[in-house]
């Protein structure tokens, strides 16, 4: 989705100075060289009008007259020389210009694409230190945004923009210089003409901005209406509703292109419009000028008041000059709205970059651990298929440690994810080491949020959380979240090969590790039926497997990690019940021993829970065996008999 | 060449425009070109004659020459703006009509998000392409050629310098585009794969967090950008070679005139040359160089553009697999369904059957119910009967009559299926339900509803049958959604309506209530259900068991039940209360502790 482009008055110059900043922080000495390379290229490109007037002043006028009194061959003869001269300078400016052309082109490509990588990396890197919240509360696309119209903005404005502003302004600045010094009153002329080209940039530039504005708008409509339709096509195919929503997109599309034809009409005004203001200066320059030569009046440079009249030569000359002056603002002008898109796409992305990462206060360490029989535990740098909690205690300076058992009790935990609208109400419950608690209730009463809360996705408001009698906020989170395993409904697979998929549980499993996962969880055998087996590439979110496949890979993935609590919330949702009772067998040897928090909404997946924990409007309402509950003829009998509607 | 075909198809009514603007283009370059031979002049006869009546007099001319110059140029500028927006409306306009006349298998073939990419990012890149063809790119090489010209008109030996440097310039550009285009085709899928792969990590995040696999995906990450960025440096390295050598041609060209120029102007004494016209030849040379400037821009944009035009050009050109007979029958007679040695593969090139010699025979009014694991292809087997897919081999009848034979609207208004990934739609339950007939009156809506066991829900919102559905239909819950779905579909009044797992998100009672709703006042009406529940097949005429593409049993609920082993797997599995009684006991136990911990009872 394209958003909507604002930037906010005033805002403008500190997000381009921040740019500044940012962009000189990585590339301080190349974008010195490519200042002074541009202005050399500028300089040799303004030259012409230059030499051209000593041309005519140094070469032609004294040949010419030289020629009439001595015939013209000698005439070429006297002035040769300087010609020689003048025209090896002029090669020596232009190799010079040349030769800083290609340093700045190339050290330009250089910049604008390391600069685009730093701004994806460090956008990729804040991205991962971003709490969850954070991606709860923005869409994807949205996010997605940042990296593709907002990085491409920004590409635009260094890689065209700058460069082109840069050279332009260094040209109309010499131009500027050589005009003084050649008239200053010709040079007012031209200041005018300049003055009303701005006015009408202005003017015809804000009238275009506006509507590249409103054209972006519309865009981002148009593409949401197109989202939703494509993505129900096969559900207007079946309602023979195709008819009706192309005359829905009908209305949407001429919104988008009445606008477009507005933002780009305008847009095209403005260069014939600064060109042919050119053409008037011009004009006003050679009457002027002409006005000057008739009336005799003294020429006037910056260097003081001349004692003759401005020369045809030099008014010649300024002609060129004035053009080249005209054509340079008009490049400018070109630039608004890459300038304008850049800006609100660089604001956007300082934005994201601000955002405030996840916190972590923890400072309890999962360690790996020797325990001998007295249960004393000792830390150990290698592996021991142990693990401990290390808790260093600040106010004595000692260490204790605590072995991981996955223990874990919550206790009168309220929590809601808006500080108005309490998701949470006193909820308590304890689950011992190899426990399996079942949380059952609607869609919203509850379940996935304490599963949020104990992997610490969430902060709990109230209340305490404790792992294995420590509280776990004072666990770092990256330790905590080791310690637990988490298999979502939505899989989340990344693109690569079925091996790497479920090696991302532990990065250096062997195959053998992987492939016994795999079989633990009843995956192995549709892997091994694929062309490829475990080499079989994943893309597009393994889009070339079914989702019930994906689930096997993702349990298959935890098992890898071998964690001692387990997560696993709608895990075997699209898994059909007949595999499901397959698979059964290695679901249950992969919670042996472990702590499990199951959400399902299917019952039969929970009945062998040790205590299933009806939820309720965040409040737990009912808790027992499935045996205790069914005798109790509560809720839970009532959803079980099918007399309430899950989800 | 197919490509522009196809596309430029699209222009229709903007016609006019595509031509005025270039033409207008042409005519403001002319004068554009005209107004530095004409200073020539103005400035040779202020020379001679530098009265201010003389100065007005020429300069009026050139003011003239500049009004008429803008009025083309903002002419061509309105018509080259309203001709390539109005060429991108068309575009969207006949990419989103070409995507509605596609077949189920037109559909699974392009991603939904590469047919939004196609309507918006490469119809806007064709946009912008198409607006710098009919505007710079007729400009830039008009500008060159008159430029040319021109200089001829002044001085041809000196312009013989211009025509010897273009085409050094012209192979120059030619190299540079040859070594670059395969360098981005490849960058541009690198590109691609990056951001899908952030794509991942967003909608991953909980995984990625859960694993602790930051600075893992960081790291990769980074790998990914570097080598995006190489690629994309490469490119544009070798792009960044065409100013310097367009700066060197034309410089040389300036100075070579400069010399030779002045010297003519000299040897002469100013009668084949004089310095007002060398000034007017370097102005020519300065205009050469900025027009072969934009002309390589225009190439960039161009080259860039023609990717999109390939991706766009495909789904226009794509044909539906599934048309209309030549003279198709209206009318469905009854709700009977035969499949006649049916097998169906989804495309030509898959090795595998999706369905294999399925013969069937249902009568109409039946309730026939479908059961199988994932992949078994119940789905694929009721999509054929709406004629949604056609069948690879056999035939498949509705009403006696082969569904090839019917006009599609009409059997898929007889037809009517939820399907398994149903969607509403952002608009009011009311208009939603109208999909299933825009005419239907609002208690029709009710009745449906009430079927459907979903009034009592929607008369609960406070906006009843107004209550505005979201976006994916987000603001309400599972069950509602496939509840709602089921109405709108029998709103169609069909002959068979089939229920693609269309109640896996709702309680069994309610189950119950709508299979009763259909038994007592739809009962002629043939259903198909496909469920995972055995509950809601249970009462089903006839059950289909299916397996790997093939019906491997049909019989009633009793017969199945006695003789077939995948049925009683899946009943007993699910009916495992009686079954597994051992296990609860054993976790009994464990509970009871729990309970003695004192977990807080509410």
């Amino acid at each position: 989705m394209r958003k909507r482009i604002e930037i906010q008055k005033g805002s403008a110059g500190k997000i381009l100075g921040r740019l500044f900043r940012y962009m000189s922080h990585y590339y301080k000495w190349e974008l010195l060289v490519v200042i002074i390379c541009i202005a050399v290229t500028a300089v040799a490109g303004i030259s012409s009008s230059v030499f051209l007037k000593i041309l005519v002043d140094d070469v032609i006028t004294p040949g010419l007259d030289y020629g009439k009194i001595y015939g013209a061959a000698a005439g070429f003869d006297q002035v040769s020389g300087t010609l020689y001269t003048i025209a090896g300078i002029m090669a020596g400016i232009y190799a010079a210009g040349i030769l800083c052309s290609f340093i700045y082109t190339r050290l330009m490509a250089l910049i604008t694409q390391g600069f685009l990588k730093h701004v994806r990396v460090d956008m990729f890197d804040k991205m991962q230190t971003l709490p969850v919240r954070y991606f709860d509360t923005h869409t994807h696309g949205d996010i997605m945004s940042y990296y593709t119209n907002d990085v491409d903005a920004l590409r635009q404005l260094i890689s065209q923009s700058v460069p082109q502003g840069l050279f332009s302004l260094v040209s109309v600045i010499t131009l500027l210089v050589y005009m003084l010094i050649s008239s200053v009153y010709l040079t007012l002329v031209v200041l005018a003409g300049v003055a009303v080209m701005a006015v009408v940039t202005k003017t015809v530039g804000s009238k275009s901005a506006k509507y590249f504005v409103r054209q972006q708008n519309s865009m981002g409509r148009a593409e949401g209406f197109v989202e939703e339709m494509i993505n129900g096509q096969k559900v207007i195919k079946v309602f023979c509703h195709e008819k009706a929503s192309e005359r829905d997109f009908a209305k949407v599309n001429d919104e988008l292109f009445h606008d477009a034809d507005k933002a780009n009409g305008y847009g095209n005004i403005l260069m014939p419009a600064i060109m042919n203001l050119g053409h008037v200066v011009f004009v006003a320059v050679a009457i002027v000028g002409g006005a000057l030569v008739l009336c005799n009046v003294h020429n006037l440079t910056i260097t003081g008041l001349e004692a003759s009249v401005i020369t045809m030569g030099a008014i010649v000359s300024f002609l060129n000059m004035s053009r080249q002056f005209t054509l340079n603002i008009g490049q400018v002008s070109m630039q608004i709205n890459a300038v304008v898109m850049a800006i609100a796409g660089a604001g956007r992305i300082f934005e994201f970059l601000d955002n405030e990462p996840e916190v972590d206060d923890g400072y309890v360490e999962l360690v790996n651990a020797n325990i001998d029989e007295q249960g004393n535990i000792t830390e150990s740098a290698e592996r021991t298929g142990k693990w401990a909690w290390r808790h260093p205690h600040r106010a004595e300076g000692t260490v204790t440690y605590t072995e991981l058992k996955g223990d874990i009790r919550l206790i009168d935990v309220d929590f809601g994810y808006v500080p108005e609208k309490m998701v949470l109400h006193d909820v308590t419950l304890y689950a011992k080491p190899g426990q399996k608690i079942a949380f059952v209730g609607a869609t919203g009463a509850g379940k996935t949020t304490i599963t949020n809360l104990i992997n610490r996705f969430y902060d709990i408001e109230d209340g305490k959380i404790r792992y294995d009698g420590i509280n776990i906020n004072k666990i770092k989170k990256a330790d905590l979240r080791r310690s637990l395993g988490i298999v979502l409904q939505d899989t989340n697979l990344f693109t690569g090969t079925i091996m790497d998929n479920i090696r991302y549980g532990k990065l250096d499993a062997t195959d053998e590790e992987c492939i016994a996962a795999a079989k633990l969880a009843g995956a192995h055998d549709f892997i091994t039926r694929l062309p490829e087996g475990y080499a079989t590439m994943l893309t597009g979110d393994g889009s070339n497997l079914s989702q019930g496949q994906k689930q096997l890979l993702s349990i298959a993935r935890v098992a890898v990690a071998d964690p001692p609590v387990l997560i696993l919330d709608e895990a075997t949702s699209s898994i059909d019940t007949r595999t499901e009772y397959l698979v059964q067998r290695g679901m249950d040897a992969l919670m042996e021993g472990r702590t499990v928090f199951v959400i399902a909404h299917r019952l039969s997946t929970i009945q062998n829970s040790d205590a299933i924990m009806v939820l309720d409007h965040g409040r737990i309402i009912e808790r027992g065996s499935h045996e205790e509950l069914i005798e109790k003829k509560g809720q839970y009998y009532q959803l079980y008999t099918g007399a309430f509607e899950l989800e | 060449m197919n490509v522009i075909k196809t596309l430029t198809k699209s222009l229709r009514e903007f016609r006019k425009e595509t031509v005025l603007a270039p033409v207008l283009v042409s005519l403001e370059v002319v004068v554009e070109c005209l107004i530095p031979l004409y200073m020539v002049t103005m400035l040779e006869n202020i020379e001679a004659d530098n009265s201010i009546e003389n100065i007005l007099f020429w300069g009026g001319i050139l003011l003239l020459m500049a009004a008429v110059s803008l009025m083309f140029g903002m002419l061509a500028g309105r018509y080259a703006a309203k001709a390539s927006a109005g060429f991108s409306r068309n575009l969207r306009t006949d990419i989103y009509s070409a995507i509605q006349g596609f077949s189920f298998s037109n559909i699974d073939k392009f991603s939904a998000s590469s047919l939004v990419t196609r309507m918006t990012t490469d119809v806007i890149n064709i946009q912008n392409a198409f607006m710098m063809i009919i505007r710079i790119a007729v400009r830039s090489p008009i500008m060159l050629v008159v430029s040319v010209i021109m200089s001829f008109t002044i001085n041809w030996k000196i312009a013989l310098i211009f025509l010897a440097i273009i085409p050094v310039l012209g192979v120059g550009l030619f190299v540079i585009f040859k070594k670059v285009d395969p360098i981005f085709t490849k960058v541009f899928k690198k590109y691609d794969a990056m951001n899908e792969s952030i794509q991942e990590n967003i909608k991953g995040i909980r995984v990625v967090k859960s694993y602790v696999r930051e600075d893992y995906e960081m790291d990769k990450f980074g790998k990914t950008a570097q080598d995006v960025r190489a690629s994309f440096q490469r490119g544009e390295m070798i792009i960044a070679l065409n100013s310097p050598l367009m700066q060197f041609a034309i410089w040389t060209a300036i100075t070579v005139i400069c010399i030779y120029g002045s010297q003519l102007v000299v040897q002469s004494g100013g009668a084949d040359l004089n310095a007002e016209s060398l000034s007017s030849l370097i102005a020519y040379g300065a205009q050469c160089m900025s027009a072969l400037m934009t002309l390589s821009m225009v190439m960039v944009m161009i080259s860039i553009a023609t990717s999109s035009s390939e991706r766009v050009a495909e789904v226009l050109s794509e044909k539906s697999t599934l048309t209309n007979p030549e003279n198709p029958v209206h009318e469905v007679p009854n709700g009977s369904v035969q499949f006649k040695k049916v097998s169906f593969k989804y495309s030509e090139k898959a090795e595998r059957y999706a369905l294999s010699d399925v013969d069937l025979d249902i009568k109409s009014g039946q309730t026939v119910g479908i059961l199988g694991g994932t992949g078994s292809s119940k789905s694929t087997l009721v999509n054929l009967i709406p004629r949604l897919y056609d069948a690879t081999e056999g035939e498949v009848l509705v009403g006696g009559i082969n569904v090839r034979d019917y006009d599609l609207e009409s059997l898929r208004d007889q037809v009517s299926v939820v399907l398994q990934k149903n969607v509403l739609f952002s608009g009011t339950i009311k208009e939603n339900l109208r999909w299933g007939d825009p005419d239907a009156t609002d208690e029709e809506l009710v009745e449906a509803c009430k079927r459907a066991q979903a009034h009592e829900f929607v008369s609960s919102f406070p906006d009843g049958y107004d209550t505005y559905i979201e976006q994916g239909g987000t603001n309400v819950s599972g069950g509602q959604k496939q509840r709602l779905c089921i109405a709108r579909a029998l709103l169609k009044k069909p002959k068979i309506l089939i229920l693609d797992d269309s109640t896996s998100a709702v309680d069994t009672k309610t189950d119950a209530l709508i299979r009763q709703a259909f038994r007592e006042e739809l009962p002629d009406v043939t259903k198909f259900i496909i469920a995972q529940r055995v509950a809601s097949v249970e009462d089903a005429d006839v059950i289909l068991i299916m397996d790997g593409g093939r019906i491997v049993a049909k019989g009633t609920h009793e017969e199945l039940l006695a003789s077939n082993r995948i049925y009683q797997e899946v009943y007993y599995s699910q009916n495992r209360m009686g079954a597994s009684k051992q296990d609860l006991d054993d976790a009994g136990g464990d509970s009871k502790a729990f309970s003695d911990e004192g977990g807080a009872q509410e």
